[in-house]
């Protein structure tokens, strides 16, 4: 795959959600190319569904109807042990709450991904270590969570998402628990992976000026995507 | 596989800290089930060892055909006389047959502990009846004057007991009797009894020349079968010829089972509550970790480790659970005296014994109570729904 190439394919998406008797579209007939290398903002009202495309495109969630192609090849229909390893193989996830584990130190935290893969215990230390010093947290390695404060923690989330070379980095809300100055320093670690290491990133934000740090921002209201240029 | 299962079963494990109160709850709860499994099976145990110590294979015992006990035995002074000469019976030195003719009564006694009266064995015996217990040591002072009233006394009777003392005069029925000795036989249910002469008994009462059960000393344990054949053999005889260890195994047997069959459902009705408790306990376990359970998911982790983790977390409260319900019976109840109403309607002292085989079924007991209380919510953990991962 080059950089321009299309990394995933949204065809004619629909999400809708049973609530009592009552049936919610969250968006219908939702077409969207996603290209590899793309650093993308995904912009909308509260219960726009954002997180919920970001969970399509993830696989942590199916669509009622459509397609989600990544690399050409379906995701949507794969079975949950397939799904969990193509999501293993191809995705990093960074959350708002950064969704680490309190008993484990930093390293620990970033080797989950790599207890997957057949790497030997060397190799994956080699690979936390860099992945931690990529994020600047290479000193902080045996700190536990709790030790650590919410942009630290987030760094480390980030080391935890990219330390098994994803193709793909998901995003929701990566600086909406952390304060101005935080938020841009993991913006600019967010635009510095993009950038350097190619990693095609799709963030969910409400927050105009994180969305400004990306190549592409997309605001989805009322089911519909609206492509805003960048200056 | 290995590599995920393993961590997760750390990352668990390693969780238990903070969810320290529910994790203490499942461990008291099982440890409580196990603690009454083993105060019954420690007093199972106790009683049995008691009862079956004072068993032995090359001493036959004789009692009237048809009777269970020997207060429900009578054997005639006639009958006594045609076993002296029976096959298969040792002889002393001076070339007498080694039996010993027995009676015994009930007499009251005090418990030491509750101040209450209880039913004791007053045995007379004949000049060999020591002789037929292997184990008798006269711990202090000595044995009683054949004719006089003079007892000796086993050590839990002196224990448990009120007013038997060396030198004591005790009243039993309407006479008074000098305590002289004091006897072991090695902890045995003879220890809970009081001897003196059978002729003695005899008289004070009114029991005739009779008796109600005979032991003999066998020259092996094979020769019982000579002494049974001569006895089935002999028409003036209707008797049943036992080994003592067949005779205490039939006896106790009934009390053994009757507190087993008291233990084990008490100790299944709690195991029902604690697993509620581990159950509860795991709930909480598992929903504390929801969003980690879900975002190890969504990083690729399968639902199988989860599942294994929870059940691993599971059995470890409850081994433990076992482990503490094991140490602090064994602490609490292990060789504590106790006593129970015996065959023959006296008390029997023996000590609780916790054994390593009762310790090992409570733990497996425990961690059955473990494995059934972690299996639904373990499948639980394995079924997080992924989307709990954006969970605050």
């Amino acid at each position: 795959m080059n950089a321009t190439s299309p990394l995933y394919e949204l065809k004619d998406l629909s999400k809708r959600y049973t609530r009592g008797k009552e049936t919610v579209t969250i968006f219908d007939a939702l077409d969207m190319t996603i290209n590899t290398g793309d650093f993308i903002a995904i912009m909308g009202p509260s219960g726009s569904g954002k997180t919920t495309l970001l969970n399509l495109l993830g696989g942590i969630d199916r669509p009622s109807s459509g397609e989600v192609l990544f690399e050409g090849q379906r995701i949507d229909n794969l079975s949950q042990g397939k799904l969990a390893k193509w999501r293993a193989a191809n995705a990093g996830f960074i959350f708002q709450f950064y969704n680490l584990m309190p008993t484990l130190t930093a390293a620990q935290n970033v080797e989950l991904p790599l207890l997957l893969t057949s790497l030997s215990g060397k190799a994956r230390k080699d690979r936390v270590k860099t992945a931690l010093e990529i994020v600047g947290m290479g000193e902080r390695a045996r700190h536990r969570p709790g030790q650590l404060s919410g942009g630290q923690q987030q760094r480390v989330a980030i080391a935890r998402a990219i330390v098994a070379d994803p193709k793909v980095l998901l995003a929701d809300e990566p600086t909406g628990d952390l304060d101005r100055t935080t938020a841009d320093e993991i913006l600019e670690t967010l635009q510095l992976l993009n950038a350097e290491m190619g990693k095609t990133i799709i963030m969910v934000t409400h927050d105009p000026a994180a969305a400004s740090h990306a190549k592409r921002e997309l605001h989805l209201n009322k089911g519909r995507f609206e492509e805003k240029g960048k200056a | 596989m290995l590599k995920q299962t393993t961590a997760v079963t750390l990352l668990n494990l390693r969780s238990i800290p903070q969810r320290w109160g529910m994790s203490l709850t499942t461990v008291l709860s099982i440890a409580l089930v196990v603690g009454v499994l083993l105060g019954f099976m420690a007093m199972a145990s106790g009683f049995r060892a008691t009862v079956d110590g004072a068993g032995s294979d090359d001493v036959a015992i004789m009692l009237r055909g048809g009777a269970m006990a020997e207060m429900n035995s009578n054997i005639s002074r006639d009958e006594v006389r045609l076993l002296e000469v029976a096959p298969g019976i040792a002889a002393s030195p001076e070339g007498e047959p080694l039996i010993s003719s027995e009676l015994y009564v009930v007499a009251d006694g005090i418990r030491r502990a509750s101040q209450t009266p209880a039913n004791l064995a007053l045995r007379g015996l004949g000049l060999h009846g020591p002789d037929m217990r292997p184990q008798f040591d006269l711990v202090e002072g000595r044995m009683f004057e054949p004719g006089s009233a003079e007892l000796v006394v086993g050590e839990s009777v002196q224990r448990e007991f009120e007013g038997f003392a060396l030198g004591d005069s005790v009243r039993l029925g309407n006479n008074n009797w000098t305590v002289v000795g004091v006897f072991s036989t090695g902890g045995s249910v003879f220890d809970s009894e009081i001897w003196t002469e059978l002729g003695v008994v005899q008289n004070l009462y009114q029991r005739g020349s009779s008796v109600q059960t005979v032991r003999a000393r066998l020259t092996s344990p094979d020769a019982i079968e000579a002494l049974r054949e001569y006895v089935e053999n002999e028409p003036r005889l209707n008797l049943e010829v036992l080994s003592e260890r067949a005779y205490f195994a039939r006896s106790a047997g009934g009390t053994t089972n009757l507190i087993m069959f008291l233990g084990w459902p008490l100790a299944i009705a709690m195991a029902i509550g604690a697993l509620a408790g581990a159950w509860n306990a795991m709930y909480a376990s598992v929903d504390a970790r929801t969003r980690e359970l879900a975002t190890l998911r969504a990083i690729g982790f399968g639902g199988f480790p989860a599942f294994i983790a929870a059940m691993v977390e599971a059995i470890v409260l409850a081994f433990f659970g076992g482990l503490v319900g094991a140490v602090a019976t064994w602490i609490l109840f292990d060789g504590v005296s106790a006593s129970t109403l015996g065959s023959g309607f006296t008390q029997i002292v023996f000590a609780f014994a916790v054994t390593p085989d009762a310790v090992v079924q409570g733990v497996i007991l425990a961690m059955i109570v473990g494995f059934l209380g972690g299996f639904v919510p373990a499948m639980r953990a394995a079924r997080i729904p992924l989307l709990a991962v954006h969970a605050d």
